[in-house]
């Protein structure tokens, strides 16, 4: 049998790409507050506004004409990373990791020309990597130092945690992986590793590549499931508290260790994707669920990550 | 959590209302469900023929009215004739034929086109005054009151009266009295006058028996009586009740069917011919004969209807993308660019607009592989593509025109935008994530493509959407519903997999 019989999915809790649509993001998210999560520069302000830490914003480029500005404004850093404002599943983000004076090199080696580089800002403000092609924004933004706990589970980019927070409570968690299959990048269906994440612990459960199970990081052999996430805690409150920040009941909030400033909040996510689910074989459903059935009673950050850590751990 | 309650009701009450059209035009409109459906129709020529002597004419023949045929064509030949048609209180209509001066033989032709309707019954459209009694002679007054009374005994209604009257007429041993008059009177006129007798409303009228390919048939005498708001068929010369199979009645108004004025030796006669044709233009034709085309598109001008034809199928192809997306969960590239796809396909063919369709995108792709080397911007370089996309399409078409590929023409049906931004997000996504997701999304594209393609392409579809206005509310409906859905899409199914724990 190749397809799953449905009543099994959803003994199993398994939340479908249409009822998330419907039912979570529909229902939780309101049209008002997409603003803070689709705008990384407006969730960026948001972020250090609630002292929650993010990259560094080193600048942002509104007109073409401040394009040739850049290298003016990455002087003299180990690196950088342009992002489009509202861009979304990962597309348009340049990573330069290395600089030679003013030759940009990326995290495999390539070099990056300055007329790439024009080019892709160029683009980034044309709208090309934005939702419904709006002009956009470029950001450019400090490079993270990622933590060496994570030596030899990420190729060539940085390993970052995503967190599903729904009415304030991470319900679910996962960390990703790039690898040389996914170009350096952490997203998941261009072939990145998911590793489901114990809320409880922070420990890894089960890990994915391409919906599939595996053992060990493709690239660097090490086991996956022997990961476990420092500053755990921290990053549960810091997701905890973008409910409040952001508005929204169904979240995806992905954050990055850095060595130096522990964990930053890179993006908030309206749309948060369902592989998650496949990195932690197990539904969202019922935690969801669970949570819908608490009510409305507020609860302070503090009180929703233990109960989070209670319910929802292994 | 807010009530589904009126989404429903309002999802029900489109889908109602949708049927509910699609069968009051099937219905009242004979519209019919599949194209091509043939109905019988009917070819009467009527030949009046009397000899003229020279002096003025005038001839008045009586024109078929009959609920279970709907005229569709009449005409007439008569060469040096004036011609009119009167149609007194909507009860009478007659042929009038006259001319100065006519000697010798004279043929009229009326020629007329019927489509039967299935309404067997003759519904009155208001009560019959009340008959003038009939004086009989004296030598059979006795017997036709004898015979009254008898029959009136035996009777309980109108309807039952005549139905006794009727056997009395046509039993094997009939009395005295009813020979006595019938020796005196045709049947017909007999019958008439007792019931006038007795204030019950009854007229003769003439009816024709339609057989294929038949001449020189008569018309056949009928006597109709009204009970309660509609007429009832008697035939007293036979005993038989009732409208026989195939019976067009001619003259209803109990006048007579032929009235020539300066002419001697009236004759009529009929010949028939049974046909087919096709059961939509048919039901078009009565449309347009009673002006009801309101609510139909048939009464825009060709131009707007033909374009009506092409927008009404994106109805169609629209439920499929959402079908194909909240269902199946298969990915395209752009949401509404398949449908478009597929409109195009519709003036292409499947096979020629695939071709063309990847050959220009492959095309494209090249080219605008050199564009991205010169760091436009992103609007100018789209424009560029839709520039190089018309050439592309030009070039195309003249080169299938020089080698002769009349198919090859038919690629100036492609949305150029459409193209042009399909190339453009191939291109990125080719650089973003690697020919393989552009094979995915672009196949995806196509399949949906093709599949809406085969879905608006289908003749019944076709068929549907323009002829059955209401279909556009029933798939309303069902995209209402679609959006409701919140179970899993058959390729989640699999992606799941893993999940089932199976």
């Amino acid at each position: 049998m190749i397809l799953a019989r449905p009543r099994a999915l959803r003994k199993n809790g398994v939340l479908s790409m249409n009822k998330r649509n419907i039912d979570y993001i529909g229902r939780y998210n309101q049209r008002k507050f997409y603003k803070r999560v689709d705008d990384k520069l407006s969730t960026k302000r948001l972020a250090v506004a609630n002292g929650i830490a993010v990259p560094d914003l080193i600048g942002t480029i509104f007109v073409q004409h401040a394009i040739n500005d850049i290298p003016k404004m990455v002087r003299g850093l180990p690196g950088f990373v342009i992002k489009p404002a509202k861009g979304s599943g990962g597309k348009g983000i340049l990573v330069i990791t290395k600089m030679e004076g003013d030759r940009y090199f990326k995290p495999n080696g390539d070099e990056v020309l300055h007329d790439e580089l024009y080019r892709h800002v160029s683009n980034v403000l044309s709208g090309l990597f934005s939702l419904g092609g709006n002009p956009d924004v470029a950001i450019v933004e400090g490079l993270i130092q990622f933590d060496p706990v994570f030596e030899g589970y990420s190729y060539e980019g940085v390993p970052d945690i995503r967190l599903i927070v729904f009415k304030g409570f991470p319900v679910m968690g996962m960390l990703r992986l790039s690898t040389a299959a996914s170009d350096g990048k952490a997203n998941l269906h261009q072939g990145a590793v998911g590793v489901g994440i114990d809320i409880g612990t922070g420990k890894g459960l089960h890990a994915v590549q391409f919906d599939n199970p595996l053992d060990f990081h493709p690239d660097t052999q090490k086991k996956l499931t022997a990961i476990a996430v420092p500053e755990w805690d921290t990053l549960l409150h810091t997701a905890s508290r973008a409910y409040e920040m952001s508005g929204m009941g169904y979240l995806g909030t992905d954050m990055v260790l850095d060595k130096n400033r522990g964990p930053l909040l890179l993006e908030l996510n309206a749309r948060p994707g369902l592989a998650i689910q496949i990195a932690n074989n197990r539904g969202l459903l019922g935690p969801l669920q669970h949570i819908e059935r608490l009510g409305d009673e507020p609860m302070s950050v503090e009180d929703r990550v233990t109960y989070s850590k209670e319910h929802f751990c292994f | 959590m807010h009530s589904k309650k009126p989404f429903y009701i309002l999802v029900a009450l489109l889908f109602i209302l949708g049927v509910s059209t699609c069968l009051y035009r099937s219905v009242e409109h004979h519209v019919p469900f599949l194209p091509g459906q043939q109905v019988q129709s009917w070819a009467v020529d009527a030949k009046v023929s009397f000899q003229g002597s020279g002096k003025p004419v005038e001839a008045s023949f009586s024109l078929p009215q009959d609920p279970a045929y709907e005229v569709l064509v009449e005409n007439t030949t008569s060469p040096g004739y004036g011609f009119s048609i009167s149609n007194a209180d909507n009860q009478d209509k007659r042929a009038i034929w006259s001319k100065r001066a006519a000697s010798g033989r004279q043929d009229l032709y009326y020629k007329v086109t019927l489509i039967p309707t299935g309404q067997t019954k003759i519904a009155a459209s208001e009560e019959p005054d009340a008959p003038t009694p009939y004086i009989w002679p004296a030598t059979e007054k006795a017997a036709a009151e004898q015979v009254t009374q008898e029959v009136w005994d035996h009777s309980a209604t109108n309807l039952s009266f005549a139905q006794q009257l009727n056997k009395e007429f046509n039993a094997t041993e009939r009395s005295q009295n009813v020979e006595l008059l019938l020796s005196g009177n045709s049947a017909t006129k007999l019958f008439i006058n007792i019931l006038h007798n007795k204030a019950i409303p009854a007229r003769e009228v003439s009816g024709l028996y339609l057989e294929d390919q038949r001449r020189r048939q008569e018309l056949v005498n009928f006597v109709e009586i009204y009970n309660e708001g509609q007429w009832y068929l008697f035939n007293p010369n036979d005993g038989t009740q009732g409208r026989p199979e195939n019976l067009l009645l001619w003259g209803q108004s109990g006048k007579s069917v032929l009235d020539v004025i300066g002419g001697t030796n009236s004759q009529v006669s009929f010949s028939m011919l049974q046909d087919t044709r096709s059961a939509l233009a048919t039901s078009i034709d009565i449309l347009r004969n009673n002006d009801a085309l309101s609510f139909s598109l048939y009464q825009l001008p060709l131009e707007e209807q033909s374009l009506f034809k092409g927008i009404l199928l994106i109805p169609i192809g629209v439920l499929m993308v959402v079908f194909l997306r909240v269902l199946i969960g298969i990915k395209t590239s752009g949401t509404f660019m398949p449908v478009l796809i597929a409109l195009a396909f519709i003036q292409t063919t499947l096979f020629t607009g695939l071709v063309g369709f990847l050959l220009i995108v492959a095309c494209g792709l090249m080219i605008r592989a050199y564009l991205s080397q010169l760091n436009l911007l992103l609007i100018s370089r789209i424009s560029a593509v839709i520039i190089v996309v018309i050439g592309i399409i030009g070039v195309f078409t003249l080169l299938s025109y020089k080698l002769g590929l009349s198919e090859g023409l038919t690629i100036t049906f492609f949305p150029m935008i459409i193209l042009a931004w399909t190339i453009e997000r191939m291109s990125i996504l080719w650089e973003e994530e690697g020919p393989k997701e552009v094979v995915i999304q672009g196949g995806g594209s196509l399949l949906v493509a093709t599949l809406a393609y085969l879905a608006m392409s289908a003749s019944w579809v076709q068929h549907w959407v323009f002829n059955f206005l209401g279909i556009h509310l029933i798939i309303l409906a069902l995209v209402l519903v679609m959006g409701q859905y919140t179970g899993y899409r058959l390729l989640e199914l699999r992606r799941f997999k893993p999940l089932a724990g199976e």
